[in-house]
């Protein structure tokens, strides 16, 4: 990576834009106010009335489970859907460090305000800000729900709720259980979920995968799905659709998320017309574990929480062969801490990842293939004893243990950045709506809050307080205007078209080749992780979006099933996701190269400042790419222009 | 290094299963169980069969999907750890390996290694959770947890519902996942209103869909989550509680 400002580079053809931008019908006047405004413009349903109405929700994760029971709750039929066999298993249960709330207990500066700022700042201006304020007030009441629906938080010996601090943040607002937040949560929204479908609010479906959208009359009406065991393909219909389904991430093929995790929900609604947002705004983790093996299926990921107390460093001098142990202090290069010294090794994901990257590529990477840099708790460990570091992170310890062998309490953690979180997603409104009506989007699978950034312990909080306190009044609005009419039949044409190109689909994949769906799962990613990864440059975007159409190409022609669509196929469940991951990583490189600027995690590096920062081109590119991707596959770029009010737009500076 | 498999295979519920053999020449020592699932399925395929089924997810030990019988131990030879976090390195030197499904009268067989664990969900569906409408909460700091009962219940909630308990049970039994969970409700003070009912529900569930419980202790020697034995004590104790009481707390 160049650490200076490059020529100015010809300019590529500006990406076909409509005008005027899009509208996300963002409440008008004070930010501050404005959600309790909007709650008090939304319409209403009469209870009578909503038992005739039906609600689809795709997922069960924080988001997906909270809206469902939320919505089965105020006396709506839901139907609700899951791939797994259990909705506890959705992949919101692996988040660890924690979840933000700007509940403001403390004398430490504390505030909505100040929440507000950080995350606005920590997505480099390009979210949503009155999304963000939402999320703000709305995190507060978050905290006594999931606490009273059975998430036992950490409590200090006085027994008040405990927090700590995450990246990007210098005040304290981290709610935690230990390492396993993430899991306290979703345990608690599942049996939330559970509780649901005992009262017959909630139906239940699992281990079906939704594998397309049905539209009728312009609007989102219905899903087509594929019952994993039998293999059953059929439609289900509703007023309206949730998509909680979770990110991307997983296009890179190793990445922290689970092997299940894919696009195809929100890939296959995109397909139906409904817009997907910055989708190159991909989190690559800092603290997530190196690949040190070819059959190593993940890059386990290792807690944010972890940089409060280790140090990350490398040698000073490229190839040091030594052990961490054998290198003295003064040939050690804290690089973050001298770098940043405001924040040091609590800088934002994206900075932490980008350096580590720099350092690495500088050949000062560590571990056997020279792919990581060290974090140390040796300091830590001396300061405050074995015993304390067990008690915040012993489950992480183990689990680093267990899969590098190595002990780290004796030797520093080797990490390495690692696909993580997705910024980018289906496109919404500030109600969470899509831009195909009826299609409500919640939690990691929309774009709304985080930006080109998202600050830890955020995400568990937006799929939160989408499916508990966003999704539960804005759907209703919608369906307050189809109050009283019938659901679409799910033998209506459109609904009959939707199966019958799923049912196509899927023969397709039946009809023979040679290679395994995860081999082009394999090569889509090292193609991503070298064109479109931690940083990206005009060159390397333009031949892995060569590389990406050829490989798609390929896929086509030799992919190959085994077995039968009739029962319990993983083969043919992996091939569909592939399928759909190979076209979402297309408009991945085609949204990196429009973007004419470096912000957040989307590192151009034709667009840096002298000291090697990312340079925003706020002039062009304040604004969220939404795309559309037309029926032949020709993608058009819609922006929605982004206004700040309360943060205004400036330089981040971490230093 | 070489690893010999026997693994089970199984076309459907109904359908009669069997061992297949099979030798991995190219294993290695920080292969994960899963893992060398993946390298022999890649296999597997190569030669022109079907893939093995079998289930895992977020393999870092968390989400409770994966699970397999190897070599008579629930998840496998290293105790307390689930499968994809048991690597080759840690079986010392065995190298021979035969896999099957979790094995247990409630959870049949889907296909080869996969099973159907709904029986598990349907005990907390039954009750295992707090009757709260959201937004109706008190504020969470205004009741007070002393650290060491929000601890104490965090080790019960920490269950991550995989199944193996009843797997390594004589009897067949998920005391230990069901006794997590009241344990997990009964060290928090939301939802006492309900703990008597919840009792209830949760043992009659627990009665119908598992076998007894008669303390073995096998299912601790197995839990990845380190959920302690006094989690069956829950069971008794939390149905006792809401016997004598005669009220719903």
């Amino acid at each position: 990576m160049k650490l200076f400002r490059r020529k100015p580079q010809p300019k590529p053809a500006p990406p076909r834009r409509s005008r005027p931008g899009l509208d996300a019908r963002v409440p008008e006047g004070d930010p501050l106010t404005a959600w309790e405004r909007r709650q008090a413009e939304y319409r209403l349903v009469s209870p009578a009335n909503r038992r005739k109405m039906t609600v689809i929700v795709v997922g069960t994760g924080l988001a997906g489970a909270g809206a469902a029971a939320a919505l089965g709750e105020l006396g709506y039929n839901v139907e609700c859907f899951t791939f797994h066999d259990a909705p506890r298993r959705a992949h919101s249960v692996a988040a660890q460090g924690g979840i933000n709330a700007a509940r403001a207990k403390k004398v430490d500066g504390d505030s909505i305000s100040r929440f507000v700022t950080d995350t606005v700042r920590g997505g480099d201006f390009r979210g949503r800000e009155a999304d963000v304020v939402r999320l703000a007030t709305e995190s507060v009441r978050v905290i006594d729900h999931m606490q009273a629906i059975g998430a036992p938080f950490a409590r200090e010996y006085g027994g008040q709720l405990a927090t700590r601090s995450f990246g990007g943040v210098q005040v304290s607002r981290t709610y935690y259980t230990r390492g396993q937040t993430g899991q306290q949560l979703q345990i608690a929204g599942a049996q939330a979920l559970l509780r649901q479908v005992e009262r017959g609010t909630v139906n239940l479906h699992t281990r079906t995968e939704m594998l397309d959208l049905i539209v009728a009359d312009g609007r989102a009406q219905g899903i087509v799905t594929r019952d994993l065991v039998t293999g059953e393909l059929r439609t289900w219909t509703g007023h309206a659709v949730v998509l909680a389904t979770g990110g991307y991430g997983s296009v890179y093929f190793h990445s922290t998320l689970a092997m299940n995790s894919n696009a195809t929900a929100t890939w296959r609604a995109h397909r139906r017309g409904a817009h997907f947002a910055s989708p190159s705004f991909v989190q690559f983790h800092p603290t997530a574990l190196p690949v040190s093996s070819h059959w190593q299926s993940k890059t386990i990921l290792m807690s944010e929480s972890l940089r409060n107390d280790g140090r990350i460093w490398v040698p000073k001098r490229a190839d040091d062969e030594r052990a961490p142990g054998d290198i003295p202090e003064d040939e050690r290069d804290y690089y973050l801490e001298r770098r940043y010294p405001a924040y040091g090794n609590l800088t934002p994901r994206d900075i932490a990842s980008r350096a580590a990257r720099t350092e690495i590529e500088a050949g000062r990477g560590v571990g056997p293939l020279k792919n990581s840099v060290y974090l140390d708790f040796r300091d830590a460990i001396a300061r405050l004893g074995r015993d304390v570091i067990a008690s915040r992170y012993g489950n992480l310890f183990d689990m680093y243990a267990d899969v590098t062998g190595e002990d780290p309490y004796e030797v520093p953690m080797r990490i390495a950045p690692g696909a993580h979180f997705t910024m980018g997603g289906l496109w919404s409104d500030y109600d969470q709506m899509t831009s195909m009506p009826g299609l409500f989007v919640g939690g990691e699978a929309g774009n709304n809050y985080h930006g080109a950034n998202r600050l830890g312990a955020n995400s568990l909080l937006s799929a939160c307080v989408d499916g508990w306190f966003t999704l539960p009044l804005a759907v209703p609005n919608y369906l307050a205007d189809h109050a009283g009419q019938p659901v679409l039949s799910p033998d209506a044409p459109e609904a009959k078209a939707a199966l019958k190109d799923v049912r196509r689909r899927t023969e397709r994949f039946l009809r023979g080749g040679k290679t395994r769906p995860a081999t082009f799962h394999r090569r889509l990613g090292e193609i991503l992780y070298r064109g479109c990864g931690v940083s990206r440059d005009e060159r390397g975007l333009n031949l892995a979006l060569k590389e990406v159409r050829e490989l798609r190409e390929e896929f086509w022609r030799d992919v190959h099933v085994a077995g039968t669509g009739d029962r319990l196929n993983q083969e043919l469940e992996k091939a569909g996701r592939v399928a759909d991951f190979l076209e979402l990583a297309e408009l991945m490189v085609q949204d990196a190269l429009a973007r004419t600027e470096s912000c957040g995690a989307h590192f151009r590096e034709e667009f840096v400042l002298p000291d090697g920062e990312a340079q925003r081109d706020d002039e062009r590119w304040c604004s969220v790419s939404a795309w559309e991707t037309t029926e032949s596959g020709r993608h058009v770029l819609h922006e929605e222009p982004l206004e700040f009010e309360l943060v205004p737009l400036q330089v981040r500076n971490y230093k | 290094m070489r690893v010999e498999l026997e693994i089970w295979r199984q076309a459907s519920q109904t359908a009669k299963g069997a061992f297949e053999r099979h030798v991995v020449d190219d294993a290695t020592p920080e292969m994960s169980l899963m893992e060398l699932l993946d390298r022999l399925n890649d296999q597997i395929v190569g030669q022109g069969d079907e893939a093995i089924q079998f289930e895992s997810d977020c393999r870092e030990g968390v989400c409770g999907a994966c699970g397999v019988t190897v070599n008579d131990d629930p998840h496998g030879p290293v105790p307390n750890t689930p499968s994809c976090r048991q690597h080759l390195r840690s079986f010392g030197e065995v190298r021979k390996l035969r896999i099957e499904p979790l094995r247990s009268g409630a959870f049949p067989v889907i296909r080869d290694l996969v099973v159907d664990r709904s029986s598990l969900d349907r005990v907390i569906r039954a009750g295992g959770h707090v009757d709260v409408a959201a937004g109706t909460a008190p504020g969470a700091d205004s009741l007070r947890i002393p650290y060491e009962e929000a601890e104490l219940s965090l080790d019960f909630a920490a269950c991550i519902g995989c199944g193996a308990c009843v797997a390594a049970c004589p009897n067949g039994s998920a005391h230990l996942f069901g006794g997590s969970k009241l344990a997990h409700l009964a060290l928090i003070p939301h939802g006492e209103q309900e703990r008597g009912r919840r009792a209830e529900a949760i043992t009659e569930t627990l009665d119908a869909e598992f076998g007894p419980c008669s303390t073995y202790g096998e299912c601790v020697k197995v839990c990845p989550a380190g959920i302690p034995l006094s989690a069956v004590a829950a069971v008794h104790k939390e149905r006792l509680r809401g016997v004598f009481r005669g009220r719903d707390n």
